[in-house]
């Protein structure tokens, strides 16, 4: 094991947010039909940076709701136990929305496929647009985030680990590289 | 990821579950509890699981809850009742299991007369059991979703009062409410007539036994009041249904020497006019239906929890 | 003349005063010598009893062997193998066979078939004929079939003016009632003791009272006529109190108790391995619910077990009676409600009565008194239950040290329903002597 590198400091991580949002005005001159839904766990406290910044940039507050991809996971009853579940908050309608969906890492894409899955299961947005911090690629599904805050390139034996300051205490992103035959934790 | 382990592979009973694994499936039934408030009421977690409801006591309430329950977390369910199964040809339960084993069903949750007859069956086969009625032993999804009723109402469980009122000797809804409180140190009071009072509730550890239902009730948060089984009629238990409606029965004079905010909750099916004034049923501070509701979202964390402790 | 010497015991028989190393002879299937044989008096066989205790055959008054009738739970022949392996000489096998031994034709069948069996069987006639309560049997021409006492067992007869004529006729013909006690409302559909554990399974309980108030109610009717009256397994320290007064005011009132009664409580049905802690030897059996914990009268309380334990060694119960009741395997493997009463005893009841020994409840020689002399007695079998010199020969050589565990699958009864499977226990038959024959001799015994 190597000691962690650090690829966003708390300084990089607010300026990729920032960039990101002016990505999304860009796409979007009009907000008045966009939601964003971030997923558990540090998804929804990066929707919730997004969403401030894009108040101040635009003066339109979206609608943020948070969603726990848990019950739509492939690989129940692998293992021992199941993940803890908890709640799914979407407190408004995602008919005829775009839904911009905020996660801290794409890496093989079930998580995403997952969320999909859920998000279907609240109604029938108009489109929904993928937003990610971090790309490590090693993708198993054919999907392709919308907004990419920077790129890492891992191999699955490296950790890539997000941290944000709600949860963790301090801001960035950094991946611990893994030596041969560590598999990886995911 | 952190793992929710569930360390059983059946439910049986209260009896044999800590405190932290209550807590863990109430938690979990929270969760569920907003997947039943969707559009589309159905999550895929257990999707290509089969979910047998084994029911050998007929039980139109408990079965449907089971069944949805299976059913929105995508589980295949089949209901087997005593009447279309091969219990009239007189097969023993211990075959019947090993029959429906053979069908590789994931859970199997049953109802059965006979008090152990769940336990016994988890012996027996692979799959996962749950409880859903014993005898007169346990019911333990019934108190699970009495529990999320009661903190969803008065915001905690530890240090709650709980009055049980009716038939304690013959409920198992009390039973299994009984060894959550114990747990849980929920303070318990129970109140019925002397004929259908267990004659020795020790290993309950602290419960109060109330001869009158105003003692049971007086500093009560929760009430609980017990269906009185009609067929008890005419067995000298009690002298009979206007008796038991006037000295058990919750109605609103008897409801008002309970603390105002104290909720009223019943396992249903209700006889009204016996235990439950028809008033009180449908009052403010009934939470009967709340438990309808928990009840769908506590069965589906317990399949989720089960199939997740299985390897 | 056949001669078996058994050698060196430890003879135990209090009822000739004995307790003592020496030697014992058998002749022609009497006992003809305690102490060291004549010189040059050869045996035909002799038994190196060295470290091993010597008693009068132990004879166990409550066995059920279903025959005829119920040949699949158990047979005359296979139950009196598990009498002989248990260090049984007789055993009195209850009536309520199909059909019910209340006819001498039964008895007659019975006796034949114990001809050829390798322990006594003492036949116990109904009291009325199929069980029913309704009419008397034909006692006297049962007494000359050769019943050595009547009894409905299983059920109490409940018509008291029956039972008291039923005791007039006994009495007169010099034969004892054994009484099953037990109110049969108050029974009502339980399943076990009712108390704590009853209460916190759920499971219908048996109130005491239900056994209780019918012994009072029989021993009333024996006094008023002047009866003997013998109370099946007794199972409350109520009863105890009512035996115990009964006797005090010279009531011919003598009665027996179960090993499972003496060594469990209530407890066990709901976990099995409850107690005592250190006899289990780690095995798959159900712990809880466990059918084979279900008999009547039911496992009742702690403390019901200490007042028995006392009665026992105070000479208020006068026996220990197994109520060996087999049942085939499928039908104890239901749920507990469904399942038939009854435990087998006959294999276990020696370690369990020698534990009592070990713990200091009895002495060996009132455990000696509570096997043989007493049942000899209570059923007056004359030339049993002693060795004093012409009495008959029949002998239980008792290794007490030996340690083993319970497995219900070597029994010798077909039946395998016992609560203790799975025990460690100390003490067996090393070998059991009819009339001078060895019927059984332990594996491993010279």
């Amino acid at each position: 094991m190597t000691p962690d590198q650090t690829i966003l400091d708390a300084r990089g991580l607010e300026v990729v947010l920032g960039r990101m949002a002016h990505e999304v005005i860009e796409h979007h001159p009009v907000l008045d039909n966009l939601v964003l839904v971030g997923v558990r766990s540090r998804g929804v406290h990066l929707a919730e940076r997004l969403q401030c910044r894009l108040a101040e940039l635009s003066g339109v507050t979206l609608p943020l709701g948070i969603l726990d991809i848990t019950m739509y996971r492939d690989d129940l009853g692998l293992g021992a136990g199941n993940p803890v579940l908890e709640r799914t908050e979407i407190p408004f309608s995602l008919e005829e929305k775009t839904v911009i969906l905020v996660d801290d890492v794409i890496h093989t894409g079930r998580t995403v496929r997952a969320a999909l899955d859920g998000l279907m299961d609240f109604g029938r947005p108009r489109a929904i647009q993928l937003l990610v911090l971090v790309d490590r690629g090693g993708r198993e599904l054919p999907i392709r985030p919308d907004y990419v805050g920077t790129h890492v390139h891992s191999s699955p034996r490296d950790k890539v680990k997000v941290r944000v300051g709600e949860r963790d205490g301090f801001d960035a992103v950094m991946v611990e590289y893994g030596t041969r035959g560590q598999e990886a934790n995911l | 990821m952190i793992k929710a382990v569930f360390p059983h592979k059946d439910l049986l009973g209260i009896r044999n579950l800590g405190r932290d694994e209550i807590v863990m499936i109430l938690d979990t039934a929270e969760s569920f509890k907003e997947v039943s408030r969707r559009p589309i009421k159905k999550v895929p977690s257990l999707r290509g699981q089969t979910v047998i409801n084994l029911f050998y006591e007929p039980s139109t309430r408990t079965r449907t809850s089971f069944e949805i329950a299976a059913k929105r977390l995508s589980a295949d369910a089949v209901n087997i009742s005593a009447s279309t199964s091969s219990v009239v040809k007189g097969e023993t339960l211990a075959d019947t299991v090993r029959n429906l084993q053979a069908m590789a069903p994931d859970i199997v949750v049953m109802r059965h007369a006979c008090a152990g007859a769940a336990e016994y069956v988890a012996g027996i086969i692979a799959a996962g059991v749950v409880n859903a009625g014993d005898g007169a032993h346990e019911h333990p999804t019934q108190a699970l979703l009495d529990l999320l009723t009661m903190r969803q109402h008065c915001g905690r469980l530890e240090g709650l009062r709980l009055a049980i009122i009716g038939d304690i000797a013959h409920s198992r809804v009390a039973r299994s409410n009984l060894w959550a409180c114990r747990t849980l140190g929920i303070h318990a009071r129970v109140c019925g007539p002397p004929s259908m009072m267990p004659r020795d509730l020790a290993d309950f550890g602290e419960v109060e036994v109330c001869s009158r239902p105003e003692d049971a009730i007086a500093t009560a948060d929760v009430i609980m009041m017990l269906r009185l089984q009609l067929e008890r009629q005419g067995t000298g238990l009690f002298p009979s249904l206007e008796e038991y409606a006037r000295r058990y029965g919750l109605n609103r004079e008897r409801l008002a020497r309970a603390p105002a905010d104290a909720v009223v909750m019943h396992p249903g099916p209700m006889n009204r006019g016996v235990e439950i004034a028809g008033d009180v049923a449908d009052g403010r501070r009934a939470v009967i239906l709340d438990q309808v509701e928990n009840g769908v979202a506590v069965r589906m964390a317990i399949l989720y929890l089960l199939g997740g402790s299985r390897s | 003349m056949k001669r078996l010497l058994i050698r060196g015991g430890r003879l135990i028989d209090p009822s000739c005063g004995r307790d003592e190393v020496t030697d014992l002879l058998l002749v022609d299937g009497k006992v003809a010598e305690i102490g060291p044989p004549a010189v040059g008096a050869a045996a035909d066989r002799e038994i190196d009893a060295t470290g091993g205790w010597v008693i009068p055959g132990a004879i166990d008054m409550h066995v059920h062997l279903r025959e005829p009738g119920q040949e699949y739970k158990e047979t005359i022949r296979t139950g009196a193998e598990a009498a002989a392996a248990g260090g049984f000489t007789g055993v009195a096998c209850m009536a309520n066979t199909v059909p019910v031994n209340d006819h001498a034709a039964v008895t007659r069948f019975i006796l034949e078939r114990a001809a050829t069996a390798p322990v006594r069987v003492y036949p116990v006639g109904a009291v009325t004929r199929g069980l029913a309560g309704k009419q008397l049997v034909d006692m006297g021409e049962m007494i000359d079939a050769g019943v050595a006492a009547f009894s409905d067992d299983g059920r109490t007869v409940v018509d008291s003016a029956l039972l008291r004529h039923a005791f007039e006729y006994a009495a007169v013909l010099g034969r004892t009632i054994i009484c099953h006690c037990q109110d049969d409302r108050l029974f009502g559909g339980g399943v076990m003791h009712e108390g704590r554990v009853s209460a916190s399974l759920g499971l219908p309980g048996i109130p005491a009272i239900a056994e209780e108030v019918d012994i009072d109610r029989c021993i009333r009717v024996a006094e008023y006529v002047g009866a003997p009256l013998h109370i099946a397994h007794v199972g409350t320290r109520g009863a105890v109190a009512i035996i115990a007064a009964a006797k005090a005011r010279g009531v011919a009132v003598t009665a027996e108790v179960t090993p499972h009664h003496l060594m469990l409580d209530h407890r066990a049905v709901h976990d099995l391995y409850y107690f005592p802690e250190d006899v289990h030897a780690a095995r798959n059996w159900p712990r809880r619910f466990n059918t084979w914990t279900k008999m009547s009268p039911p496992l009742r309380e702690p403390e019901d077990v200490v007042a028995l334990r006392r009665a026992l060694a105070e000479g208020v119960i006068d026996t220990v009676a197994t109520d060996h009741a087999p049942h085939e395997q499928n039908e104890k493997e239901v749920e507990f409600a469904s399942a038939p009463f009854g435990v087998v005893g006959l294999e276990t009841a020696l370690p369990l009565v020698l534990a009592l020994v070990r713990e200091g409840v009895l002495t060996p020689a009132r455990m000696v008194d509570c096997l043989s002399g007493a049942p000899a007695r209570i059923l007056g079998l004359a030339g049993r239950g002693s060795l004093a010199p012409g009495m008959d020969a029949d002998v239980t050589v008792i290794d007490p040290g030996c340690r083993w565990v319970v497995e219900p699958e070597r029994f010798r009864s077909r039946a395998r329903n016992t609560p203790f499977a799975g025990w460690r226990v100390q003490g067996r038959a090393a070998y059991t002597v009819v009339a001078g024959e060895v019927v059984y001799a332990a594996a491993g015994a010279s």
